[in-house]
């Protein structure tokens, strides 16, 4: 029964995949390149109807337009800066999943690195602080305890 | 009390602060890229005329808006009677966008609700509202004597949004030189 169960779900599986890889393959492209162009920009450009998705994974009327605006300007041989800027210019540094390095973006790059010093820094102080424990060690009584512990038990 | 017990509570602060911030955004509004820019050129045929068309620059030199709407739209709907009333009063001038619509799903929508519009423009396969950054109909852009938008509502027009935004802006706006 759990066979059966388990080769079910794997044809489901299978087929979904085969699904998603047909839909990869309506579109063709004219070079390798533009096709990596083409994934590499639907995965990095925001939709901006639901937020938290990229164009790549939104099934947003506006993000299918917006995969064939992509695709037209990939293949008619603009680069990938060209097509964010085109994106930027019409939905703002908001449609970019990795926002331009600029002043109004400092914080939210450096600002990880930021902290991440800051903690770094205050967990040495922490450390150097600590007093030194002297190192305990066992005297011959208690040596003897172990070992007859551990003898008993072999 | 010890010197650094205060810190733990500093931070508490701090990060109530901002989550505080956090919860009154509004990260459905994003900040439109196209406030003091000249309205993106486009002609579009006319949804009531056939065989016309209609361009911004046909405008030129009065306050306007442009309100991106679409007969599939709930929201368009709901700030009709808001935006029409508006419009009406005002007597501004208004190209309405109509968005990636059927045109005789537009007309039957007009011809029930009423038609404020003094031009309509069909962007039936949307190039236009992706030239004009449109994510979320309706969208309603306010443009000056010269051509240049200077405000964008994004979402339905209320009647704060005529009171406290629109209205002001646009007495403004035609106290301007053109």
């Amino acid at each position: 029964m759990r066979a059966l169960l388990l080769s079910c779900l794997c044809t489901v599986l299978l087929l979904g995949a085969v699904n998603a890889q047909a839909e990869a393959d309506a579109l063709t492209f004219k070079t390798a390149e533009s096709e990596a162009d083409y994934n590499a920009l639907i995965n990095e450009l925001r939709c901006l109807v639901c937020q938290n998705q990229n164009l790549a994974g939104s099934d947003a009327d506006l993000a299918k337009d917006l995969r064939a605006q992509v695709y037209d300007m990939v293949e008619s041989g603009q680069s990938r800066s060209d097509v964010v800027d085109y994106m930027v210019t019409r939905y703002g540094d908001f449609v970019l999943y990795r926002p331009a390095f600029k002043l109004k973006t400092v914080l939210l790059w450096l600002g990880p690195v930021v902290f991440l010093l800051l903690a770094l820094w205050f967990v040495i102080r922490w450390v150097r602080k600590q007093p030194a424990k002297p190192v305990e060690t066992l005297n011959e009584t208690q040596r003897e305890t172990v070992r007859d512990l551990l003898d008993k038990h072999k | 009390m010890k010197k650094g017990a205060i810190i733990p509570l500093v931070i508490f602060a701090v990060l109530v602060a901002f989550l505080a911030i956090g919860l009154g955004l509004k990260p459905r509004e994003v900040p439109s890229p196209f406030i003091d820019k000249a309205v993106p050129e486009f002609s579009l045929p006319k949804l009531m005329q056939e065989g016309q068309t209609i361009s911004p620059a046909d405008l030129k030199g009065q306050v306007w808006m442009l309100n991106v709407f679409a007969s599939w739209c709930v929201s368009c709907r709901a700030e009709h009677e808001v935006l029409s009333r508006f419009i009406r009063t005002e007597k501004v001038p208004v190209l309405g966008l109509n968005y990636k619509d059927e045109p005789s799903d537009a007309k039957k929508w007009l011809a029930a609700l009423g038609n404020p519009y003094q031009h309509i423009a069909v962007d039936y396969d949307g190039k236009a509202g992706i030239d004009l950054g449109v994510y979320g109909v309706p969208e309603t852009f306010v443009v000056d004597k010269k051509g240049i938008i200077r405000h964008k509502v994004t979402g339905p027009v209320y009647e704060e949004t005529v009171r406290d935004t629109l209205l002001p802006l646009i007495l403004k706006l035609r106290e301007e030189q053109g």
